[in-house]
C-alpha cells in the first residue's frame, strides 16, 4: 500500500512543480495547491498506514486497546488542509486582483518592480 | 506564573478582536492598537525579566503534558526576540498614526497588524514543530493581505512573487515536518532534541535537515533564495515595510538557529563550511545589489539581505561568541534598519519621492531628519561607538579566534566597507548634495507639526536605541552570551519541557 | 440571475441546512462533525441564498456583518481559552459542567471553542464569497 501512496505523492509533486514553472500565475497557484496536497498525503503515508481502530479510550481503561491508528498525522493533515484552504482562497482573490490591475496572467509582464531605473515601484 | 507565556499571544489576539469589533470607528481602532502594543511590550519585558531570573519557562496548552500536547517555551533567546518584537510593534504603531492612509485603515490595517504580531510572537515561543508551522502561516496570511491591501500595480506584482515563494517554503516545511514525524514519532522540539541531537547523522535525517534549511532559508532570504524580498518589500506602505523588514525575515533566522542548534546539531557542525559559504554569498550579493540601486527603499531592501548573511555567519561559526554575536546583531539590525526605513518614510512624505536622483539638499530644511538618518546609517555600517560596531566585532573576533575562518572574516569586513559606501552614497545624495532643481525643496508644503512628530519620535527612539546599545553594550552583550550558551547546551530547555534530564 | 426553482428550493433548504450545521457543531466533540464543517455548511447555506436572491438579501437575513461574525468567533474561542486561567489552570484547559444538559449533552469550554470556530469559519467564508459576488 505504501508504494502506491509513494507513487501518488510523487505524481502530485511532479504535476505541482510542472504547473509552477509555467508562466501563467493561475497555473502557478494550481501547482501550489497540488504541492500542498502532495505534502498532506506524504504526512499521511509516513505516519504509517494501518487499518486500526479509532484511538478512543474504552470506558474503564486507561489507554486505547491496540491496534489503533495514530491520530496525530490525521490531526496535522486536518490543520494543514484548513490552513491551505485559507491560503488558497486568498491566492485566488489575489490573482483575480492581479489580473485586473496588470491585465495579464503572464509573470513575464510583472517585472516593473525588478527594474532598476524606473519610477521606483510607484506605478 | 508560567501562564505568563500565554500573554504575548492573548494580547495581540484580543487587540485584533477589539479592532474588528470597532470596524466602523477608525480612530478608536488606532487607540486600541496603540494600547495593545503597549501591553504587549510590557508583557514581553516581564517575560524577559522572569526568564532571566528563573531560567527557561515552559507551559503546556490545555494541560496536556509534553510531548503529546502543544508546548510553549521561553528561553532567553525567545524572550529577547519577543521583547524586540513588542518594541517594534509599539514603535510602528506610533508611526502608523501619521503614515497610514485612511484607505488602509478602512480595509483592516489594524487587526491585520495585530494578527501579524500574534504569528511572530507565537513563532518565537512555540516548542512544537507543527505549531511553528501554524504560527508561520498565521504570520504569512496576515503579511500577504497587508502587502496587497493598496491594490496598486507594483504592490500586486510584489505580492504575487512574495506569496508564491513563501507558499513553496511552507509546502517544503510541511513535508519536512511530516517526514520527521515518520522517522522520530514526535514533533516536540525538546523531545526531538533528546533523540536526535547527539545521535549519528544517518538515513533520512540529513535530508530532513536540508528540507528545513531550504524552507527557513527562503523565509529568511538567504542566498540564493532571496530574490522575492527586494521585489516585494518596497511596494508596501512604510510602516508595513518596516515591520516586515524588522520581524519576518528574522523569524526565519530565528527558526534556523533554533532548529539547527537544538535538533540538527550534528548536521550543523558537519556543514559548517557550506553554511559559511552561504553566509558570505548572502552578504556580498545583497550589498552589491544595494550598491546598484538608485531608489532608497529598494536599496535598503537589498541591505536586509546583506545583513541576514551576518546572522547566518554567526550560526555557521558555531561558537558561543559567534552565536551571541549573531543574537546581538539581530537586535542591532532590527533597530538600525527600522530607523532607516522610518526615516525614508519621512523623506517620502516630505518630498513625494525616494529616487536618489530627484532628491537633494534635504539637510538644509530637515537637519533633525538628516541627523537621525546619518546615525542609523553609520550604525548599520558598523562605525564605533554605535551598536553595529560591537555586533560586527563579536562576529569577526569569533571568526579569528576559531583560527581557520579567515575568509569569511575578510568577506564580512569587505561587506562592511561596501555597506558604508552605500550608506554614505544614500546620505550624500538625499541630504547633502545640492537639490537637482534649485529651490525645488523650498516650495514643498511642510508637514504639520503633529504629523512630523508622530513620525520623528519613533525614528528617534530607534536611533537612540542604537546609540544606547553602542555606548553601553555590556548588559545586552551579557544577555546575548547567556542566550547563546543556552542554545549550545540545551539541557535546561529540555528539562523545562519534559521534566527529565537528557 | 433569478430562478423560481432555485429560490423556492432555497427557502425550504435554508432553515434545514442551518439546523444541520448546528447539529454538526454539537455532535462534533466525539463524532464526525465540529465547528469547522458546521461553519462551512452554514456559510454554504447563506451563499446559496445569495445566489438565488442576491447579495443584498443575503446581507439582510444575516443581520450582522460577516466581519462581526469573525470578531465574535475569535472572542468566543479566546474566551474559552481564558476561562481556565481564572481557575488557575493552563490556558485552553478543558473544563466541564458537572451535569449534562438536555439536548446539548456535556457542556464545557471545548464546546465554546467549537462555537467560536463555527462563527469564525462561517464569517470568513461568507466574507470571501459575498465580497467576490458583490464585485461582479
Amino acid at each position: 500500500m505504501e508504494s502506491v501512496f509513494a507513487v501518488v505523492v510523487g505524481i502530485l509533486y511532479a504535476t505541482g512543480l510542472y504547473l509552477m514553472v509555467r508562466r501563467s500565475i493561475v497555473k502557478t497557484i494550481f501547482g501550489l495547491a497540488l504541492l500542498g496536497n502532495g505534502a498532506n498525503l506524504l504526512i499521511f503515508t509516513v505516519g504509517r498506514l494501518s487499518a486500526g481502530r479509532p484511538p478512543y479510550v474504552p470506558i474503564g481503561a486507561l489507554e486505547p486497546l491496540p491496534p489503533v491508528a495514530d491520530p496525530l498525522p490525521q490531526a496535522l493533515i486536518l490543520t494543514a488542509i484548513v490552513i491551505g484552504f485559507g491560503v488558497q482562497a486568498f491566492a485566488l482573490v489575489l490573482i483575480k486582483q492581479v489580473f485586473q490591475t496588470v491585465g495579464s496572467d503572464d509573470v513575464d509582464e510583472m517585472t516593473t518592480t525588478d527594474r532598476i531605473a524606473d519610477d521606483g515601484g510607484q506605478g | 506564573m508560567s501562564n505568563l507565556l500565554f500573554l504575548p499571544l492573548i494580547i495581540p489576539l484580543a487587540t485584533a478582536v477589539a479592532c474588528l469589533l470597532a470596524w466602523q470607528h477608525r480612530s478608536l481602532q488606532r487607540v486600541i492598537s496603540l494600547i495593545g502594543a503597549v501591553f504587549l511590550l510590557l508583557a514581553a519585558a516581564v517575560l524577559l525579566v522572569t526568564v532571566q531570573q528563573e531560567g527557561v519557562l515552559s507551559v503546556q496548552a490545555g494541560g496536556w503534558s509534553a510531548p503529546f500536547g502543544i508546548t510553549l517555551v521561553a528561553d532567553l533567546f525567545s524572550a529577547l526576540m519577543v521583547c524586540v518584537a513588542g518594541g517594534m510593534g509599539l514603535v510602528v504603531a506610533i508611526y502608523a498614526l501619521a503614515d497610514t492612509e485612511a484607505e488602509y485603515e478602512r480595509l483592516g490595517y489594524h487587526p491585520l497588524m495585530q494578527v501579524l504580531m500574534l504569528g511572530v510572537c507565537g513563532s518565537f515561543l512555540t516548542g512544537d514543530l507543527f505549531n511553528l508551522y501554524v504560527w508561520f502561516e498565521t504570520m504569512l496570511i496576515a503579511s500577504f493581505v497587508l502587502l496587497a491591501l493598496g491594490g496598486k500595480r507594483a504592490q500586486m506584482e510584489g505580492a504575487i512573487k512574495y506569496v508564491v515563494l513563501n507558499l513553496i517554503a511552507s509546502a517544503l516545511f510541511l513535508a519536512a515536518v511530516g517526514i520527521l514525524y515518520g522517522v522520530a514519532g514526535t514533533l516536540n522540539m525538546a523531545d526531538l532534541a533528546r533523540m536526535l541531537r547527539e545521535s549519528e547523522s544517518s538515513g533520512p535525517i540529513p535530508v530532513i535537515a536540508i528540507l528545513f534549511f531550504i524552507a527557513f532559508g527562503i523565509k529568511a532570504a538567504v542566498f540564493p533564495l532571496f530574490f522575492w524580498l527586494p521585489a516585494s518589500y518596497h511596494t508596501a506602505p512604510m510602516a508595513v515595510t518596516t515591520i516586515f523588514s524588522a520581524l519576518l525575515t528574522k523569524v526565519g533566522v530565528y527558526a534556523l538557529i533554533r532548529i539547527f542548534t537544538l535538533i540538527f546539531f550534528v548536521e550543523l557542525a558537519a556543514w559548517q563550511p557550506y553554511i559559511l559559504a552561504i553566509a558570505g554569498l548572502t552578504m556580498v550579493i545583497g550589498v552589491l545589489g544595494a550598491v546598484a540601486q538608485d531608489e532608497m527603499r529598494r536599496l535598503l531592501s537589498f541591505h536586509i539581505v546583506s545583513q541576514i548573511g551576518y546572522l547566518i555567519m554567526g550560526l555557521g561559526l558555531l561558537t558561543p561568541l559567534a552565536l551571541g554575536g549573531a543574537i546581538f546583531f539581530m537586535v542591532h539590525v532590527i533597530a538600525a534598519k527600522s530607523a532607516l526605513f522610518l526615516a525614508t518614510g519621512m523623506v517620502l512624505r516630505l518630498t513625494g519621492t525616494t529616487e536618489l536622483k530627484k532628491l537633494g539638499g534635504l539637510y538644509r530644511h530637515q537637519p533633525l531628519l538628516a541627523g537621525l538618518f546619518l546615525v542609523a546609517a553609520l550604525a548599520l555600517a558598523g562605525i564605533p561607538p554605535l551598536s553595529g560596531f560591537w555586533a560586527k566585532l563579536a562576529l569577526v573576533w569569533s571568526g579569528l579566534e576559531s583560527g581557520n575562518h579567515y575568509l569569511i572574516v575578510a568577506v564580512a569586513l569587505l561587506v562592511s566597507l561596501l555597506t558604508l559606501f552605500s550608506m554614505t552614497k544614500i546620505w550624500a545624495a538625499a541630504f547633502w548634495k545640492e537639490a537637482v532643481v534649485k529651490g525645488a525643496t523650498d516650495t514643498l508644503p511642510p508637514l504639520s507639526r503633529r504629523v512630523f512628530w508622530k513620525m520623528a519620535v519613533p525614528t528617534a527612539l530607534l536611533t537612540a536605541t542604537t546609540v544606547l546599545i553602542g555606548l553601553w553594550p555590556e548588559p545586552l552583550y551579557a544577555l546575548c552570551m547567556d542566550a547563546a550558551r543556552q542554545l549550545l547546551l540545551p539541557n535546561a530547555y529540555i528539562f523545562a519541557v519534559l521534566g527529565v534530564q537528557p | 440571475m433569478s430562478s423560481i426553482i432555485l429560490s423556492t428550493t432555497i427557502r425550504l433548504l435554508l432553515p434545514l441546512l442551518l439546523l444541520f450545521s448546528v447539529f454538526l457543531l454539537l455532535r462534533g466533540h466525539n463524532e464526525p462533525g465540529g465547528g469547522f464543517v458546521g461553519g462551512l455548511v452554514a456559510a454554504a447555506a447563506i451563499s446559496l441564498y445569495a445566489l438565488a436572491e442576491g447579495v443584498e438579501a443575503a446581507h439582510r437575513i444575516l443581520i450582522v456583518n460577516p466581519r462581526q461574525l469573525i470578531a465574535g468567533g475569535l472572542l468566543t474561542a479566546l474566551g474559552s481559552g481564558i476561562i481556565p486561567l481564572f481557575l488557575g489552570r493552563p490556558f485552553q484547559s478543558g473544563l466541564w459542567l458537572p451535569h449534562s444538559l438536555p439536548v446539548l449533552g456535556h457542556v464545557g469550554t471545548p464546546l465554546l471553542f467549537d462555537l467560536g470556530v463555527y462563527l469564525l469559519v462561517a464569517g470568513m467564508a461568507l466574507l470571501i464569497v459575498l465580497s467576490l459576488m458583490e464585485e461582479e
